[in-house]
């Protein structure tokens, strides 16, 4: 009974992906879109924030990433990318859809 | 599976609108069904046809008009944010007795109870917003 | 569990009056009431502001709405759970909130709370019991 919990905000700006992980349960999956995908970038102040959570899947809406000129190697270990097409099976297989707005 | 769409930001301002929408036509082309999508606070700008956008980039509520129409979804605005915005059809123009409607094509203006109902009759609800 | 009734939670993690969404998430509450789901609301996060007393909206021209929340066991809205740790980190306790009760009618009509104090962990078992869930 997993959680598709989406993050569309920087962790520089809010404390929505914090706030996220604190509540997030394993097995639940993260997908951070738009401005959200700041937060899974490498070499950051916070790149520590996901440490500890390798009982979540956490993805990243590749768009959104390329459309902020972050290369996909700059991701945190651990971080996988989809399209739109892969957020729409993220919010099939999982049980309900969480938005931390 | 049917999937029930929020869009709880206004176009332009922010990508939420744009998101869902890209969200919607990957969920039709992977044969799911997307009945309706419920425009709330300042989502119901969406709703207006009397934008303008520059040339070179895209039109949102047109966007939203040109996929309702060819994949029959309701484009529910909501009344209580829509009255507070300026969001109205001809009925509501009249009844309150504004000179002009601006609503486009494919949307509708509702109640709440159509977000409920949404919520209710579909599998997963997603939501876009700020 | 009836195919017609889900559980619907309404997530607030917003403050009121800087913005609309407490107010119009309050606005969904009291139409979805009458849909006789069950419905629970979450306050967490700087949402847990919007319970807070002596709201007094004279000075900025906008409609104090907190008293609406007193109101919400009329329409059997009962389960509002407000995290322990939000209240904490903004240096409130239970005792900084409006006083909100309910008449149970299972109970002989006994006044009880709606308001529900829950650590993170709990109001995280919470999130993954529902079926539908709305951010504000």
């Amino acid at each position: 009974m997993a959680t598709l919990h989406t993050v569309n905000k920087s962790p520089f700006a809010t404390k929505a992906l914090q706030s996220c992980l604190a509540h997030a349960r394993d097995g639940d999956v993260i997908l951070m879109i738009e401005d959200g995908v700041y937060g899974a970038t490498a070499g950051t102040d916070l790149a520590d924030v996901l440490a500890g959570h390798s009982a979540l899947k956490i993805y990243v809406l590749e768009p959104d990433l390329q459309a902020r000129g972050l290369d996909t190697g700059r991701l945190l270990d651990g971080v996988s990318t989809v399209d739109y097409a892969g957020f729409v099976d993220l919010a099939a297989t999982t049980d309900r859809t969480m938005a931390w707005l | 599976m049917k999937f029930g769409v929020v869009v709880s930001e206004g176009p332009y301002t922010h990508q939420a609108s744009d998101t869902a929408y890209h969200f919607v036509v990957s969920a039709l082309e992977a044969g799911h069904e997307v009945p309706r999508v419920f425009f709330y606070h300042d989502g119901v700008n969406v709703g207006t046809r009397l934008s303008v956008p520059p040339q070179d980039e895209r039109n949102i509520q047109a966007q939203w008009t040109d996929l309702a129409a060819r994949h029959k979804i309701d484009l529910v605005v909501c009344i209580a944010a829509a009255q507070r915005r300026g969001i109205l059809d001809e009925n509501e123009a009249t009844r309150q007795g504004k000179d002009a409607n601006n609503i486009a094509e494919g949307f509708r203006i509702s109640g709440l109870g159509q977000l409920i109902e949404m919520g209710i009759q579909t599998d997963r609800l997603l939501m876009f917003g700020d | 569990m009836s195919e017609d009734v889900k559980k619907f939670l309404y997530v607030n993690r917003k403050a009121p009056y800087g913005t609309i969404y407490a107010l119009e998430s309050l606005e969904v509450v009291l139409i979805g009431a009458a849909f006789d789901q069950d419905v629970s609301l979450a306050f967490l996060d700087d949402g847990v502001f919007q319970l807070t007393r002596g709201q007094d909206t004279t000075g900025i021209g906008m409609k104090n709405f907190s008293p609406t929340f007193r109101a919400l066991g009329d329409y059997d809205v009962t389960k509002l759970y407000v995290e322990r740790e939000s209240l904490e980190e903004r240096g409130l306790s239970a005792d900084d909130l409006q006083e909100i009760m309910y008449e149970d009618e299972d109970d002989d009509w006994a006044e009880k709370p709606s308001i529900r104090i829950v650590s993170r962990a709990e109001m995280a078992d919470i999130f993954a019991e529902q079926d539908v869930v709305l951010s504000f």
